[in-house]
């Protein structure tokens, strides 16, 4: 009994100023475990991890700004082509412009030639047919001379006289005439 | 005499609130010798291969498009690599290799801590303290070897009116060499304090009528522990970056 209240007292006896931390017996103990494990983790870090991670963020940035800077130029290249879609569209339209016109321009050179010939073929037909109505008038003329001058004589020889056919032909012509 | 007492304590309310800190062997035996194997040597073997887990396994896939593991990994680095940056300046992230160390070592210490029944390693002073020594002997030689005597600029404030300087300048030195102090003093101190309410509330649990009060405060406790741990690695780095930047730039 006397034993092991002492040894409790021991026990508490070596916990018994309130703070273990002011139990100065085992200093040297903690700071040589201190000291070990500072200088491991000191090589741990200093050594592998952070040269590691330093290379992983700047791979990281590296990465990072490539893409960007494919971006970039993704992006210049897409510029670059809608500005040479819209080059060809007014090509395009300038072109198609050009051919209209040009068009415009045969029909109308196509259209005067045609026009040109039909008025000349019009030209020639209308002479034509004046020389004809002339013609006919010419006929028409002679014919009544001759019809007048027959029947002058048959008149005349119906009236008992005797025709001089060369004075009713005469007559005729100046009846025709006035 | 003494034994009934001890009985008596043990059936009623017994706090040991402190208990939880103290150092023991592992493998038997009382005495702690300098090289002996403890809950000390557990938790920082624990801590170190916590540690390879994240900062090496985690990235060993190299990966561009990072996984879970890797993107905290990735968050930790750029985290301390930017607050050496901006806080300590740009000539200062050689020694950026030296506060990841610092970093790592108390974020995991303090979170490992938080779990039950483990033990935490910067809640003792003799942890803090070497750690803040290491910082005040690094700032200290790195200033006069950068620097020469215009290191000793950083303690006679050019800004200040004449006669006022020697005062400055005695206030200015003592801050310096408190420094270390509450650099340890700050991160123990928190990390124990809270672990301690957290196992005074635990004794409360044992009390029916108020347990369930005492486990919501060990609940909120926890949560608040859980913020201290990641605040206290935080302020411990971001000083010793703000301590490095008066050794690589020492006038005001």
């Amino acid at each position: 009994m006397a034993t092991e209240t002492h040894a409790a007292d021991a026990a508490q006896g070596a916990s018994a100023p309130g703070m273990p931390q002011l139990d100065f017996s085992n200093w040297g103990n903690q700071i040589f475990w201190l000291m070990i494990t500072l200088i491991v983790i000191y090589f741990v870090l200093s050594r592998i991890a952070l040269p590691r991670i330093a290379a992983v963020l700047a791979e990281r940035q590296g990465t990072i700004s490539n893409d960007i800077a494919t971006a970039e130029e993704l992006k210049a290249k897409a510029v670059d082509a809608e500005a040479a879609y819209n080059q060809a569209l007014a090509d395009a339209r300038i072109e198609a412009q050009r051919i209209i016109a040009e068009a415009k321009a045969e029909i109308k050179a196509d259209l005067a030639q045609a026009t040109a010939d039909a008025d000349a073929q019009i030209a020639v037909k209308a002479a034509e047919g004046e020389k004809k109505i002339a013609e006919i008038r010419a006929g028409a003329l002679e014919a009544v001379q001759a019809v007048a001058a027959d029947t002058a004589a048959e008149i005349v020889a119906a009236m008992g006289g005797k025709a001089d056919e060369k004075a009713i032909g005469s007559a005729v012509a100046d009846r025709m005439k006035g | 005499m003494a034994t009934e007492a001890h009985g008596a304590e043990g059936g009623g309310l017994v706090f040991h609130p402190m208990d939880q800190f103290i150092v023991k062997p592992l493998f038997g035996g009382d005495a702690i010798g300098l090289f002996t194997i403890t809950n000390v040597t557990l938790w920082m073997g624990i801590a170190i291969v916590a540690i390879v887990a994240l900062m090496v396994l985690g990235t060993a896939r190299r990966a561009t498009i990072p996984n879970r593991t890797q993107s905290v990994a990735e968050l930790a680095y750029v985290f301390v690599y930017k607050m050496v940056e901006d806080v300590a300046g740009k000539d200062a992230v050689g020694f950026f290799p030296y506060v990841m160390t610092l970093f790592m070592f108390i974020v995991f210490a303090n979170f490992l801590g938080l779990l039950p029944m483990s033990f935490t390693t910067t809640s003792h002073f003799a942890v803090t303290v070497v750690l803040a020594m290491l910082v005040f002997l690094t700032v200290t030689i790195v200033g006069f070897a950068k620097n020469g005597a215009k290191f000793l600029g950083l303690f006679w404030v050019k800004s200040a009116p004449l006669p006022l300087r020697p005062v400055l300048a005695i206030i200015e030195l003592i801050s310096y060499f408190v420094r270390p102090v509450s650099h340890s003093i700050r991160l123990a101190g928190n990390v124990m304090a809270g672990h301690a309410v957290i196992k005074v509330f635990a004794g409360f649990a044992a009390i029916a009528t108020i347990s369930p009060v005492s486990v919501l405060a060990i609940t909120a406790m926890y949560g608040l522990e859980v913020l201290v741990a990641f605040i206290q690695a935080y302020v411990f780095t971001i000083l010793t970056c703000v301590y490095l930047k008066d050794a690589l730039h020492p006038s005001h």
